[in-house]
């Protein structure tokens, strides 16, 4: 849409050592407004690492990230949640034993007033579920449904409400359709289109060349934690994708 | 034969949320029952009644803090050892000739500043699980009260430090007898656990403590400090620990050596018997009031029957046993697809 601009999120020489390991070497990345941008790599390229340091889950050793062209250091989740970037992550980061609503809203429930004390207020959740929920096209029985009672691609779809209920600017998934049945993941496609159309930048770690081909604009490839190829999707193919998820040229 | 079982399967789903949040209830009113058939004339007297209300009003508190901590996934096998030794601090500064207002205070300081030392050593420290830290502070709590008390009892404290847990609240101005009084203790369970289930189910650390024992990593992918809220909860169950101490000073009117002695597993036995999973996220807490009730008249029940203490050890087991059982079962339906 305006890859012109300039990117909306950039990393730019990411390094990341765990003790002796180097998981992450002069990594960059950038997403622009409204793209989506997918990133392979085989199992230990170092993709979920850069997803962890740009979510503010992991400090790089060195590096730096610039949001909306500002240089920002990332100390916490918060921190990331603050300036609009949110991680659908693999293993959904849900809590099964509270309802929808209370997930969407974790860490970040609005509350009322009683005097001196703060009371969740479980009307304006329920309420705002309802909305966002609804935005997205996200059918669930009702808010109050805890998430350990939803099939797969349901607390996907929960995970990616939660994911942009804050008017997010950058919403990262890891592997969003890995643990879907087939009929599911078309729908949380859909649902990754309908999020660029309103502007949001989607970075997409996926295995599934289905996923990379039908949603993203452009796609880059991790090699044992270096930058190895990049495209825009129109001047590549699956086969060249595959290509550098095994380190071929 | 399909459409019936559907039928029979909306019923079941309808019925399903009440059986899980007042289950537990419903097995209490049955004892009840049971225990007044058996000793119609004693057993919902005033007296007995108003008896059992005593006897469970330290072991609530310990059942309270042992709850917050089990939903956190956690365990706190310490909260009699921070008993004794919130005890034994409160009859030292009682002996000292300290204030009463000063001597109350004293256990619930040194309660939460055990349950502190708890929290700090599980995240701080990196402990490998909440049970370690807190086996080691059963003996490190413990000790030290011996240590400070030389490990003899201390006795006799002002009436005003024994109000909590000694004091009668005289309902004469209703109409009633001079012996139909109400234990201050009993209002102060109902008080206590009224605020924690406030604070558990309506504040916001209260729903990150669920949330915590539910999926630990989506908690701190949400931004909430989990070592923090940790610190918190440990902090509050040596706390409510040190509420014990208050109420058995009140009680006994001695602070000594075996206060408390075990009773972490009563404690842990009650909330397990309440319905709160060890795997953490479940469990209310009227749940563990009902826990702590059923234990109650189990062990008042049996000993006006005159039965003896080792059948009521081999009884409270059993129900463990089958408290859980029932909720393997139900969680088997509960499931069924």
């Amino acid at each position: 849409m305006s890859t012109l601009n300039n990117p909306l999120l950039e990393a730019k020489g990411i390094t990341k050592y765990f003790g002796t390991i180097t998981a992450l070497e002069n990594v960059d990345l950038k997403v622009h407004a409204g793209e989506c941008l997918g990133v392979v790599g085989d199992n230990g390229a170092g993709k979920s690492t850069l997803m962890k340091v740009l979510s503010g889950l992991y400090k790089p050793s060195s590096g730096s990230l610039y949001f909306q062209g500002k240089e920002k250091v990332l100390e916490s989740p918060k921190d990331s949640q603050n300036l609009g970037l949110e991680m659908v992550y693999q293993d959904l980061a849900l809590a099964g034993n509270l309802p929808i609503g209370e997930n969407i809203f974790l860490g970040r429930e609005p509350t009322k007033n009683v005097g001196f004390l703060k009371f969740l207020d479980f009307n304006k959740i329920k309420e705002l579920t309802n909305a966002h929920l609804g935005k997205l096209k996200i059918n669930v029985k009702s808010a109050d449904q805890k998430v350990e009672e939803l099939s797969g691609g349901q607390r996907q779809a929960v995970a990616i409400a939660r994911s942009t209920a804050f008017n997010a600017k950058v919403v990262i998934m890891d592997e969003p359709t890995a643990a879907l049945a087939i009929k599911e993941v078309g729908k949380v496609l859909d649902l990754i289109n309908s999020l660029k159309k309103t502007g949001v930048g989607v970075i997409v770690i996926s295995h599934r060349m289905d996923d990379i081909f039908s949603v993203c604009d452009r796609v880059m490839a991790l090699f044992q934690g270096t930058n190895f190829a990049e495209s825009e999707l129109s001047n590549t193919s699956r086969d060249e994708v595959i290509g550098w998820i095994m380190g071929k040229k | 034969m399909e459409e019936k079982d559907n039928k029979k399967d909306s019923l079941y789903l309808k019925l399903m949320p009440y059986i899980e949040k007042y289950g537990i209830l419903l097995l209490l009113v049955l004892m009840i029952l049971v225990m007044h058939i058996l000793q119609p004339d004693v057993f919902l007297s005033w007296r007995n009644v108003t008896n059992v209300f005593k006897q469970i009003s330290w072991q609530s508190m310990l059942a309270l803090g042992v709850f917050m901590v089990i939903v956190t996934a956690g365990i706190d096998l310490s909260v009699g050892s921070i008993m004794m030794l919130s005890l034994m601090v409160l009859a030292i500064v009682a002996k000292a000739g300290a204030p009463w207002f000063i001597v109350v205070i004293t256990p619930l300081i040194a309660g939460f500043l055990c349950g502190l030392f708890n929290g700090a050593g599980i995240t701080l420290l990196r402990m490998p699980h909440p049970f370690i830290m807190t086996l080691g502070t059963l003996y490190i709590f413990r000790g030290t009260g011996n240590l400070i008390s030389g490990g003899t009892p201390i006795s006799g404290f002002t009436d005003e430090v024994r109000y909590l847990g000694h004091g009668r609240i005289d309902l004469t101005w209703l109409g009633l007898e001079k012996s139909q009084y109400l234990p201050v203790s009993l209002v102060l369970i109902a008080v206590v656990y009224v605020i924690f289930w406030f604070f558990l189910n309506h504040s916001r650390t209260g729903k990150w403590i669920y949330a915590i024992g539910g999926n630990p990593s989506a908690a701190r992918a949400s931004g909430i400090n989990v070592n923090k809220i940790l610190i918190i909860v440990y902090s509050l169950c040596g706390f409510l620990s040190g509420i014990g101490a208050l109420i058995l000073a009140g009680r006994t009117d001695s602070g000594y050596p075996n206060a408390g002695l075990q009773s972490e597993l009563d404690a842990i036995a009650a909330c397990i018997i309440g319905g709160a999973s060890f795997f953490g996220g479940r469990g209310t807490v009227l749940g563990v009031f009902a826990g702590v009730m059923i234990m109650g008249i189990l062990r008042n029940g049996l000993n006006l029957m005159d039965v003896s203490s080792f059948w009521q050890q081999v009884l409270i087991g059993s129900i463990i046993v089958i408290a859980v059982y029932i909720d393997v079962l139900r969680r088997d339906l509960g499931t069924r697809k």
